[in-house]
């Protein structure tokens, strides 16, 4: 282990801001492709559905 | 095992169904082990502090932000060579995940430089190749988004990127040598502190995890643009019976 | 194939020559851009002759992009591009003779105001000679290279500035190595590493950029 507590964790030995800053921007990005693409894909299948449902063909 | 049997749509589509939820449990459990190793396997650098943590997920997204880049630049050729539909869904698929990477190691770059460097931004050489990469990702999304025709749309893109994939050591070449000629002493931020074994390891176990979230994102942007583009055929529409 | 080569040429600057006025506006746009630098940045002399050469081989790249748009788009409204694809000539050949055409008209210009230009940002004779020189090399390039990305965009509704987006990151060597010349006559280090490497970059776009513009001309028009 290497902290002595939570707190030496989150202080990042002064560098919090910037050891945070970027696994928090790099968990927002992934998170947000995730949920756009979860968005996308649902849009694009209801979509298909109600086409589908116009012409039952 | 047929590999053509799963070129086509149709086949193609279930086998990704099913793949994708082991890829991302995958992917989550590599993440895991990852930041475990970043945050308390890896010593604290002697030079740098803990601020150097940040490679863990600097220079893993770097290293996709090429791969990707390359991955398409195969699909694309592949695609264009035998005119085959899934190739370049495929590389379609795959460039906005390769932009994000390009975007993540921009900015922790940015993040690391800041404390280390004292600037947010350097024009040394890796990062300045960065983000050029990420016009030419840019570039190509770009290109495919003003293209109404699939096909053209496609084929201009594959095009793009190949002339794209072509060039990138050549700028790297160019950029490096221009960051030579104009920076007397040779201050490299992507230099990483000493490698302890526990470093090297995180960054590749990192990297897998990037690597397998990759595919799993890529296969569902390639089943959304598969069921777009063959609604028209019969196994398409059974599909949309079964839920989302 | 010469002849076919020479017809296109010369048929691309005859057509420009009777519209003098669009030819004008690219040149006015070169100066322009030039002279919109020291305006924002300041006129000390100094510091003037260390931006001077990026910034007007920015401006070269910027006023060759202009003219770009329109290199197939015209032929392509009226169905002469089609017709000149179906020709029993190799589709490079067209393509090859667009790019020379595009140089002849918007190159060359570039290079007898670029001096003027490079007096007013303080340079050197020597400095100004190989400003001339690297330009000469690179102005190629840019016809070349752009034309692809022309042929891409054939027809598209981003245009002008899509054409910037995709072609731009293709161009960092040439300007790099180009502007990266003059720089070293300026310091000192000299310019013959900048110039070769820049005249390998016009030997690989000239053998590679003809067929892949043709490539491109193909997906678009089909």
């Amino acid at each position: 282990m290497n902290w002595e507590s939570w707190q030496a964790f989150w202080a990042m030995g002064g560098y919090g801001l910037y050891v945070w800053g970027s696994f928090g921007m790099t968990l927002l990005c992934i998170v947000g492709e995730v949920w756009l693409l979860r968005r996308h894909h649902l849009q694009v299948w209801r979509r298909l559905k109600r086409m589908k449902s116009w012409d039952p063909q | 095992m047929n590999l053509y049997h799963y070129a086509s749509p149709s086949t193609f589509y279930p086998l990704a169904g099913k793949l994708v939820p082991w890829l991302a449990a995958l992917a989550l459990i590599l993440t895991a082990a990852g930041l475990y190793i970043s945050f308390f396997v890896a010593p604290t650098d002697f030079q740098q502090g803990e601020g150097y943590r940040i490679i863990f997920i600097h220079v893993p997204a770097a290293w996709m932000s090429m791969f990707i880049y390359v991955v398409m630049a195969f699909w694309s050729a592949i695609g264009l060579a035998w005119n085959t539909r899934l190739s370049f869904i495929m590389a379609r698929a795959l460039a906005p995940t390769g932009a994000m990477f390009t975007f993540v190691a921009l900015w922790t770059g940015a993040f690391w430089g800041k404390p280390m460097w004292g600037a947010w931004w350097v024009w040394d050489a890796r990062l300045t190749s960065e983000l050029i990469l990420l016009f030419l990702y840019v570039g190509v999304m770009a290109l495919q988004a003003a293209i109404d025709d699939p096909r053209r749309s496609d084929r201009a893109g594959a095009l793009l990127n190949l002339v794209g994939v072509i060039n990138v050591p050549i700028i790297y070449f160019s950029v490096k040598w221009w960051n030579t000629l104009h920076q007397g002493s040779s201050v490299s931020l992507t230099r990483a502190p000493s490698m302890a074994q526990t470093m090297l390891w995180g960054m590749l176990v990192m990297a897998l995890a990037a690597w397998v979230y990759t595919l799993a994102v890529a296969l569902v942007r390639a089943r959304t643009l598969i069921l777009e583009r063959e609604r028209r055929t019969e196994w398409a529409r059974a599909q949309l019976e079964e839920p989302a | 194939m010469l002849k076919f080569l020479f017809t296109v040429i010369r048929r691309d600057v005859l057509l420009a020559a009777r519209r003098r006025g669009d030819w004008l506006t690219a040149q006015f746009f070169f100066v322009m851009v030039v002279s919109l630098f020291p305006l924002g940045i300041g006129p000390e002399p100094g510091m003037l002759r260390t931006i001077g050469p990026g910034v007007v081989w920015v401006a070269a790249l910027l006023a060759s992009l202009l003219s770009m748009e329109r290199l197939f788009a015209d032929d392509y409204r009226d169905g002469t591009l089609e017709q000149m694809l179906l020709s029993p000539y190799p589709n490079s050949l067209l393509t090859l003779g667009k790019a020379i055409a595009h140089w002849i008209i918007n190159g060359i210009p570039l290079l007898l105001i670029a001096p003027v230009l490079g007096i007013q940002f303080n340079l050197p004779a020597e400095a100004l000679w190989i400003l001339v020189l690297s330009l000469a090399i690179g102005t190629p390039i840019l016809s070349l290279l752009g034309s692809i990305g022309a042929a891409l965009t054939l027809g598209l509704r981003g245009g002008g500035a899509l054409i910037t987006l995709l072609i731009l990151p293709l161009y960092v060597p040439a300007l790099i190595f180009g502007a990266g010349a003059v720089e070293g006559v300026l310091s000192g280090t000299g310019s013959e590493a900048h110039l070769s490497l820049l005249g390998a970059f016009l030997m690989m776009s000239l053998l590679l950029a003809p067929w892949v513009s043709a490539m491109a001309l193909k997906v678009s028009v089909e």
